[in-house]
């Protein structure tokens, strides 16, 4: 049986975690300034983040607009209404799957590489080296790292939802035959802007959110081998219970 | 006697574990002083205390900043970073970062801190890089040093911002015979040559008779004897003497507090 004193311990552990990622946000931002001094190490780490997942995302994408495809087709000609198909995978791809798909694919490629540097920096002393020559780490590590993370996954949504959509088009028309003039018509037809901006808001706020939590893990990572490998898998699982969580909030707040 | 850090009556504790209870220290201006003990006697805590990293539970930790003495403890941020420009730390592996070659490893700080070019940078690296013997492996990453190497890298850029302290965590420990000497030169000379004030943590009680002016030996929280590695050697102190000779039994015991072994054995 669960005990209740283990529910609360969790409880607060789980807020206790809640309030230093916080804090860490804070840090972070404050020094943050150093993406404007030095754009340059930001951008190094839009490419690690942001140019290096895009084939997982491209190719997860397209699959992804694939199956929307076929299975759009395959609901929609139950109603005789396959002409509505762009329409409905801009849709589904835009407020929904877009972001978070793209947020959990990001969460396992980018994530766990974040944490698992940053971890590894402290177990081996990097990161105190650092304090010592009187260089702040969060300044210079994790704060480029956090920007880049944020900057990138929204980046990485539009080209999901680029692809997906592509695949989708692909399956549905050139393959099983829906008008092609009805999909793009239908899909202009629509999807509203405010459709767009729920996706971006969605993709910016989830972006803010994994890569906190990859750098928070990894900076505070016990500093040994398992150490790290805990931070990762943590990593990992926080971000996708987080993703979901702040998905179905956002949803709720804005429909 | 003209001292760089005073610490006084410092307590510090660890999850309810006391490491220090009632330290006093010294550490004279220009000279090599060491700090030895068993291990776990918290001389790297002692470290990352003088570098602000940690702060005293009670008692201080103070340094010489223009006429008077600072207390460390005391400090905001911006002051305890403005203070750690004034030393260099070698850290036991190293630390170096790895994916910046030597040269960017050395040059780090320089980068990060100041503002000079490129042109004044270049020259200032292979300089720190020549004085310990390895301006030759400027393009290679640290991966591909060995572990004396990665100390004398280590070393250069501890030099690079030209400190008045430096503080070594163990710089002797897993070293062959020839890069041991070569660490313990280049401890000596930079010390003399640039005026240096210098901290070695070690239990090599050997190495360090070789090389300190002025030892210090830990244990239980206290600093339970001091002096010139010649005169440690002689104590009256039966810890001293068991640390100073190397024995594997005396007041440090060689079992760690365990009950009754028969009944252990017995499963009792």
């Amino acid at each position: 049986m669960v005990q209740p004193g283990s529910i609360v311990g969790g409880l607060l552990g789980f807020l206790g975690k809640l309030g230093a990622s916080v804090y860490f946000l804070g840090e972070i931002l404050r020094q943050s300034g150093i993406g404007i001094a030095r754009p340059r190490l930001v951008v190094e780490q839009i490419h690690n983040a942001g140019v290096l997942s895009l084939v997982i995302i491209m190719t997860s994408g397209l699959f992804v607009g694939m199956v929307l495809g076929l299975q759009g087709v395959d609901a929609l000609s139950r109603l005789r209404q396959e002409d509505i198909l762009g329409a409905s995978v801009a849709l589904v791809l835009l407020k929904e799957l877009g972001p978070v798909v793209t947020a959990l694919l990001f969460a396992g490629r980018a994530g766990t590489a974040l944490a698992s540097e940053i971890g590894l920096m402290r177990a081996t002393d990097q990161l105190s080296a650092m304090e010592v020559m009187a260089i702040d780490p969060v300044r210079r590590i994790v704060a480029p790292r956090f920007l880049g993370g944020a900057i990138s996954l929204p980046l990485l949504t539009g080209v999901f939802n680029v692809v997906g959509i592509l695949g989708a088009w692909f399956i549905g028309v050139y393959v099983l035959g829906v008008d092609n003039g009805a999909f793009w018509s239908q899909m202009q037809e629509y999807v509203d802007p405010e459709d767009i901006w729920e996706g971006i808001f969605k993709s910016a706020a989830f972006g803010v959110a994994a890569s906190l939590i990859a750098v928070f893990e990894g900076y505070n990572a016990v500093p040994t081998a398992e150490g790290v490998g805990l931070a990762t898998t943590r990593t990992v699982v926080t971000t996708s219970i987080v993703i979901l969580m702040l998905d179905y909030v956002i949803t709720a707040a804005l429909l | 006697m003209d001292n760089l850090i005073e610490i006084k009556n410092l307590h510090f504790k660890r999850a309810d574990r006391p490491i220090f209870a009632g330290l006093d220290l010294d550490i004279p201006r220009g000279k090599v002083t060491a700090i030895m003990g068993p291990s776990g006697t918290g001389k790297t805590t002692l470290l990352r205390m003088i570098t602000g990293q940690l702060r005293a539970g009670q008692g201080s930790v103070r340094i010489a900043d223009g006429d008077g003495m600072t207390d460390i403890g005391t400090l905001d941020r911006d002051a305890i970073y403005r203070l750690r420009r004034r030393m260099g730390m070698l850290f036991q592996n190293s630390a170096l970062l790895t994916d910046l070659d030597v040269f960017e490893n050395v040059a780090f700080p320089l980068r990060e801190i100041t503002d000079l070019p490129d042109r004044l940078i270049r020259p200032i690296v292979l300089m720190k890089l020549e004085a310990v013997g390895l301006r030759g492996a400027a393009g290679l990453m640290p991966s591909e040093l060995s572990g004396g190497m990665g100390r004398r890298v280590a070393m250069a850029r501890a030099l690079v911002m030209d400190p008045e302290l430096l503080l070594y965590d163990e710089p002797f420990s897993g070293l062959d015979p020839i890069s041991l000497g070569v660490i313990l030169r280049l401890i000596r000379e930079t010390n003399d040559v640039l005026g240096l004030t210098s901290i070695v943590v070690s239990h090599d009680v050997e190495e360090i008779a070789r090389l300190a002016d002025y030892c210090y030996v830990i244990a239980e929280g206290r600093a339970i004897a001091h002096g010139p590695p010649a005169e440690l050697a002689r104590s009256e102190s039966d810890l001293v003497r068991q640390f100073m000779a190397g024995a594997a039994d005396g007041p440090v015991p060689f079992h760690y507090p365990a009950g009754d072994f028969a009944r252990d054995l017995a499963g009792d």
